[in-house]
C-alpha cells in the first residue's frame, strides 16, 4: 500500500535542514503501524509527506500503486480526499461547523450533494455511536467526542489509509483507551493505519513499531502482545 | 466545482456574525461609497433634466432666422434699410440646403381674440404646418387637428388655440369646432394645443396665407424657423449658419459681411454645447463618485486580509480534506462579493431613495407656485436609471473580486502542516 524508497527531505533555510536521510518503508494493506521517535527525529515531516502535505526531494514515494511526485496542489488535493483520512491531536474540527457538517466536510469536496453527504454522515456519527449529539457544535462536546467525530471525518471519504497525528495527545488516559480501541476497529475493517506517536502506551495498541532516529529508521518491528 | 452553494453561503454569513462590528464598519464604507455615487449621478442628472427642461419638447436643431436693418450700404443701397424675408427667401434656402427638414414662415400679431363676452390679447401667429412638429406642439386626437395644407391652399379663417387661451375664452364649453373673432374676423377653433410652455403667455395658430391676406402682407413673413438633419457638431452647426447668412445675403442684396441685418439663432449648437457639458460633468461625477468607492472597496480588501489571517487554521484543515486551491479561491471571492453587494445595495436604497424624497419635495414645491409660468428650472426629477442600477451593480462584483483576490491568494498559499500547528 504505501511504497517509500529512499526519501531525502531537506528544509531550506540559513541552515538547511536534513530531516529525511534516506528512508526506505513498506506498508501493506490493512496494517497498523505506529511510527515513535523524539522530536526532531523526522516523523513529522514523514507523515507530512505520507499525507501529501508536503513535497519531499529525492526517492519515490507510491501511495497504491500510484507515484505521488511533483503533483499540483489542485492533484494533491484530489488524492488526499480520496486516499487518504487525518486525524490530529487537536482534533482540527471547524468551530462554527455542527458535528454532523464537520463529519460531512470531506464529501463536499467530492461533490455529493447536501443531503446525500448528511445521511452518510449521520451513519457515521452512529457507528461512532453519536448520533444523538450531531447538532452539537466542537465546543459543546467533550475531547473523546471531539476525536470521535474527527474519526468519523476521516472515514467518511473512504480512505486507502488514515494517518493519526498523536491522536491520544490532548485525552486523558481513559478516553485514550477508548480512542485506540475505536482505531483498532476500523483497521479490523481492512484500513491501513498509521499512528504518529510519542507514547509507547499507544504504540503498543498497534501491531507493528517503527523506530526513527535522525531522519533515518533506526528500528521496525511487529509488536509481540 | 460548485461554486455557489447554501453552505458557502452560511458559511460567509457565520464569519460574518462573529465579528459584527468589524463587518458592519467595512460594510458600512461600501455602502457609503455606493451611496454618495448614487447621490451624485442622481444630482448629475437632476441638473441635466433641470437644462433640458427648458428645451421643452421644441426640437434640438431649430435655426431662426429674423431680418434687421442693414449697416453697410452696398450696391447703391444705403444703409439702414428695414430688410424683409418674404416667401421667396423660403423657397430659395428650401431647395438650396437639402438637410433642412422642416420650415415655416412666422408672422407675429398681438390682436384682441374674444369668444362671446371674454376676450384678451394674445400672441397670434401665421404660421405653416411644419411648425407643430419644428415647436414640439401637442394636440391630441380629442383635441382636433393643427392647420394643414388645405388651410393655407384656400386661405381659411381656421385657428388653433392654446389650452391656456381656450380656458380662459371658454371656461367650461369645448372650444373645439366653435367660432372666435381676432380683430372682429371670425375663425372656426380647429385645434387646442397642450403643450405645457413655462415662459409662453399663450399662442394663437392661423394659416400664414390667411395672416397675409388679413395683414396687408402681400407675400411677407416675419422670421423663419426651420429644423435641420444630419448635423451632430458645433462646428458643422455654426458652418450651416454661415451658409444660410450668405445664401439669404445674396436674396436680398445685402453685404455679405453685415453680419447685423439678418438675425440667426441656431439652438442646435447651444444644444450641442450644453450637451457637451453635462458628458464633462458625467465623467467628474463618475469619477468622484468611484474614488469614494474605492476607499470602499480598500477596507473591503483590507478586513478579508484580516479575515483569512485569522481562519488560516480552517483553511488548512479544508486543504487537509481534499479541498482544492479552486474552492479556497472560489470561497473567498464569493464572500467578499457577498459582503460588498449586500451593503453596496444597502447604500444603493438609501441613495435612490434620498433622491426620490428630494424629486418629491421638489416637485411639490415647484408645481405649487409655478403659477407665473416664468421661472426656469435648473433642477428637477433627480433619479438614477436602471442603467445606473445595473452599472452599480457591476462595479459592486467586481469591486468584490478585486478586494477578495489577494486575500485569497494568501489562503491558497497556505500550508495545511504549518496552519494546523498554528494555535
Amino acid at each position: 500500500m504505501i511504497n517509500f524508497e529512499n526519501i531525502h527531505k531537506t528544509y531550506p533555510g540559513a541552515q538547511p535542514l536534513h530531516v529525511l536521510k534516506g528512508v526506505n518503508l513498506h506498508i501493506a494493506e490493512g496494517e497498523f503501524v505506529s511510527i515513535m521517535g523524539a522530536s526532531g527525529s523526522g516523523k513529522s515531516t514523514m507523515l507530512n509527506i505520507l499525507g501529501i502535505l508536503d513535497d519531499y526531494d529525492t526517492g519515490d514515494y507510491y501511495l497504491g500503486g500510484t507515484l505521488i511526485k511533483n503533483l499540483s496542489e489542485t492533484k494533491s488535493a484530489e488524492y488526499r480526499n480520496h486516499m487518504i483520512g487525518f486525524i490530529f491531536q487537536s482534533f482540527n474540527l471547524i468551530p462554527f461547523k455542527n458535528a454532523l457538517e464537520n463529519v460531512a466536510l470531506p464529501l463536499y469536496y467530492q461533490g455529493v450533494s447536501r443531503k446525500k453527504r448528511q445521511a452518510i454522515a449521520m451513519e457515521y456519527l452512529e457507528k461512532m455511536g453519536l448520533n444523538d449529539w450531531w447538532h452539537h457544535f466542537p465546543n459543546e462536546l467533550s475531547g473523546g467526542q471531539k476525536q470521535r467525530i474527527a474519526i468519523a471525518r476521516a472515514l467518511i471519504g473512504q480512505p486507502k489509509i488514515i494517518l493519526a497525528d498523536e491522536p491520544t495527545g490532548a485525552l486523558d488516559s481513559s478516553t485514550t483507551e477508548e480512542v485506540m480501541e475505536v482505531l483498532s476497529e476500523v483497521n479490523t475493517s481492512g484500513i491501513t493505519m498509521i499512528v504518529v506517536t510519542h507514547e509507547q502506551s499507544v504504540a503498543n495498541k498497534t501491531k507493528r513499531i517503527i523506530h526513527l532516529k535522525d531522519g533515518i529508521i533506526e528500528s521496525d518491528k511487529l509488536n509481540q502482545q | 466545482m460548485r461554486f455557489f452553494e447554501f453552505d458557502t453561503l452560511h458559511e460567509i454569513l457565520a464569519t460574518m456574525r462573529e465579528s459584527k462590528l468589524r463587518t458592519f464598519l467595512t460594510g458600512f464604507a461600501v455602502s457609503w461609497g455606493i451611496f454618495m455615487l448614487i447621490i451624485l449621478l442622481g444630482a448629475g442628472n437632476g441638473l441635466k433634466s433641470g437644462v433640458m427642461s427648458n428645451f421643452g419638447d421644441e426640437s434640438t436643431n431649430v435655426v431662426e432666422m429674423w431680418p434687421r436693418e442693414t449697416t453697410i450700404p452696398y450696391k447703391g443701397f444705403k444703409s439702414h434699410r428695414k430688410l424683409e424675408f418674404t416667401t421667396h427667401e423660403m423657397d430659395i434656402i428650401k431647395t438650396q440646403y437639402p438637410q433642412i427638414d422642416k420650415i415655416s414662415g412666422r408672422i407675429f400679431k398681438n390682436p384682441v381674440v374674444s369668444y362671446k363676452k371674454e376676450y384678451g390679447n394674445y400672441n397670434l401667429e401665421g404660421v405653416m404646418p411644419d411648425f407643430k412638429e419644428i415647436k414640439g406642439l401637442k394636440i391630441k386626437t380629442e383635441n382636433g387637428r393643427f392647420l394643414n395644407q388645405v388651410d393655407i391652399k384656400q386661405e381659411r379663417k381656421v385657428i388653433v388655440l392654446s389650452k391656456k387661451v381656450a380656458d380662459v375664452l371658454f371656461r367650461n364649453e369645448k372650444a373645439l369646432g366653435k367660432w372666435v373673432k381676432v380683430d372682429n374676423i371670425s375663425f372656426q377653433v380647429v385645434g387646442i394645443d397642450t403643450k405645457t410652455s413655462m415662459n409662453e403667455g399663450g399662442s394663437c395658430y392661423i394659416p400664414q396665407s390667411t395672416a397675409q391676406k388679413l395683414y396687408n402682407k402681400a407675400n411677407k413673413t416675419d422670421n423663419i424657423i426651420l429644423t435641420v438633419t444630419g448635423l451632430y457638431t458645433k462646428e458643422a452647426n455654426e458652418k450651416f449658419g454661415d451658409q444660410l447668412r450668405k445664401t439669404l445675403s445674396r436674396a436680398l442684396v445685402v453685404n455679405p459681411d453685415d453680419e447685423e441685418a439678418l438675425g440667426i439663432s441656431n439652438q442646435a449648437a447651444n444644444y450641442i454645447q450644453t450637451m457637451k457639458i453635462f458628458s464633462t460633468i458625467d465623467v467628474f461625477v463618475l469619477f468622484i463618485g468611484l474614488c469614494t468607492l474605492i476607499a470602499g472597496i480598500v477596507g473591503v480588501g483590507n478586513i478579508m486580509v484580516i479575515t483569512v489571517k485569522e481562519r488560516t487554521r480552517e483553511f488548512g484543515i479544508k486543504k487537509a480534506l481534499g479541498a482544492t486551491p479552486g474552492n479556497i479561491l472560489s470561497s473567498i471571492l464569493l464572500e467578499s462579493v457577498v459582503i460588498t453587494t449586500s451593503f453596496g445595495y444597502i447604500g444603493m436604497i438609501f441613495g435612490i431613495g434620498l433622491l426620490e424624497l428630494i424629486g418629491k419635495v421638489l416637485s411639490m414645491s415647484g408645481g405649487g407656485s409655478g403659477s407665473d409660468g416664468q421661472n426656469i428650472s435648473i433642477f428637477i426629477n433627480p433619479s438614477v436609471d436602471m442603467g445606473t442600477v445595473l452599472l452599480a451593480t457591476s462595479i459592486l462584483i467586481v469591486s468584490g473580486l478585486v478586494a477578495g483576490y489577494i486575500p485569497a491568494r494568501k489562503a491558497v498559499m497556505i500550508k495545511p502542516i504549518e496552519a494546523m500547528r498554528a494555535e
